[in-house]
């Protein structure tokens, strides 16, 4: 009685390598590259391209909210982004060594995402909004979030953010701070510590390697990876 | 680890609620100060309170805890509401991010220009009978267990149980496609805690009302 992508799947898992089902682009995807990239795991993706694919993922019953992201990894087809990277994190020793080291790597990942989320939104907002969003994403970036960053660092003078080892948060930070720049150059000008944390994280040797060109890691949005998004998930 | 938690937020729901749902089931007794005025949210600003500004925060552990998802996931994993290991976890992470969207779609609604309520209330009653609890019925009837998750109580159920409340709000029979649902509710309610925390009396705050939702709009300059 079970379906038959029961025994590929169990195969699958029995290979090792995560799958990553998303559009050809960084979306809620691209914090899943960054963090498997920097625990070092190799993954395969297949890109959505077309509505058809995706239609076909819903109909097997491969998407529990008939959303993606999707990864399937160890035996089990993974959907929401924050449940995905949770478990990468708690597999390959990014979460903490304790409850409260992850409860502070938890809060600052969320702060994080909820800045990242303006980032990953705005390629779809219209026209008219898009300066006023960029405006948004730097104010945000240099009064609400980075500051907070600044000033852990600056506290206990380590060079992770939490329990004095990488960590989720990091990885994340990183990802973020490098996003932000792109839309604004300049914005860790007020953030020393900031900027030696970006330093130090390029130089981490996986991290390094994901940055160079033919890694997994994924371009800025352009106008052909919005298309594609909107004609997939037919949003008007 | 004296003392009992502290939340700061305003006297409503908002995205506190399924803290309280949870603190509630797990048995731990809390206190509230609540945000009544603008000058009251910027007291905790300028104190350094909220990490990113924001509230929810709770005062637990030694911690003044910011970010809805940290706190519950906090405290599930400190009352063993958060499964056995890492795939347990994950998939009560799973079912607790779908869950979220719902109730986050329910929680804005009264913060929608007028003119697109009955649109959005609408897609809230569509992706409800849809998308969430067709997936949650399946999961029930695939293991046939009381829980989601496990065999055992966890955040998951709790935050479904709480869910399924808030769509019933919108909807009385929205329940009435999903047999397995219905006999959830049931028994996750009749948990003595749980119970307990759905009588009268109880820190369960009511769904806002028009009142409310302008006094939220000030504090915050919605």
């Amino acid at each position: 009685m079970l379906p038959s992508w029961t025994e590929n799947q169990e195969l699958r898992s029995m290979s090792e390598k995560p799958r990553l089902i998303y559009f050809n682009g960084r979306g809620r995807m691209e914090s899943v590259r960054w963090l498997l990239a920097a625990a070092r795991v190799e993954f395969e993706e297949i890109f959505l391209d077309t509505r058809e694919q995706y239609v076909k993922l819903i109909k097997d019953g491969s998407l529990m909210f008939q959303q993606v992201p999707l990864v399937e990894i160890d035996g089990m087809k993974m959907v929401q982004t924050r449940a995905i990277l949770s478990y990468i994190a708690g597999k390959y020793n990014l979460y903490g060594k304790d409850l409260k080291e992850r409860a502070f790597i938890d809060m600052y990942v969320e702060g994080i995402t909820d800045l990242m989320h303006m980032i990953l939104m705005f390629p779809f907002s219209p026209p008219e909004a898009k300066e006023k969003n960029l405006a948004l994403i730097t104010e945000r970036a240099t009064h609400r979030y980075f500051p907070v960053f600044e000033k852990a660092l600056k506290q206990h003078g380590q060079d992770f953010l939490v329990g004095n080892q990488v960590s989720w948060a990091d990885i994340q930070l990183m990802e973020v701070i490098l996003a932000v720049e792109e839309k604004t150059p300049a914005v860790l000008l007020a953030f020393p510590q900031l900027q030696a944390f970006k330093t130090r994280m390029s130089n981490m040797p996986a991290i390094k390697k994901f940055l160079q060109p033919g890694s997994p890691r994924k371009p800025p949005p352009d106008d052909h990876y919005v298309s594609t998004v909107l004609k997939v998930l037919a949003e008007e | 680890m004296a003392g009992k938690p502290k939340l700061h937020y305003t006297n409503g729901r908002g995205k506190m609620e399924s803290i309280r749902w949870l603190l509630a089931a797990a048995g731990v007794e809390f206190e509230e100060e609540f945000i009544e005025t603008k000058e009251d949210l910027e007291k905790l600003r300028n104190d350094g309170s909220l990490l990113f500004q924001q509230v929810p925060m709770v005062e637990i552990d030694g911690m003044k805890m910011v970010q809805t998802r940290a706190i519950l996931s906090y405290i599930a994993a400190k009352h063993n509401l958060y499964g056995k290991d890492l795939k347990e976890r994950a998939w009560i992470d799973m079912y607790v991010e779908g869950t979220t969207d719902l109730m986050g779609m329910i929680m804005y609604l009264p913060f929608q220009p007028a003119e697109a309520k009955e649109k959005n209330l609408a897609l809230i009653i569509e992706r409800a009978t849809a998308r969430y609890f067709p997936a949650y019925e399946k999961v029930l009837k695939d293991h046939g267990h009381d829980y989601l998750v496990g065999n055992k109580l966890s955040w998951a159920d709790i935050h479904l149980l709480e869910a399924i409340l808030m769509a019933e709000e919108c909807k009385p029979d929205i329940l009435s496609a999903f047999p397995l649902l219905q006999a959830f509710k049931g028994r996750i309610s009749n948990i003595p805690t749980i119970k307990k925390f759905l009588q009268p009396g109880s820190q369960r705050k009511p769904p806002a009302d028009e009142k409310f939702i302008a006094h939220v709009k000030k504090i915050f300059n919605m």
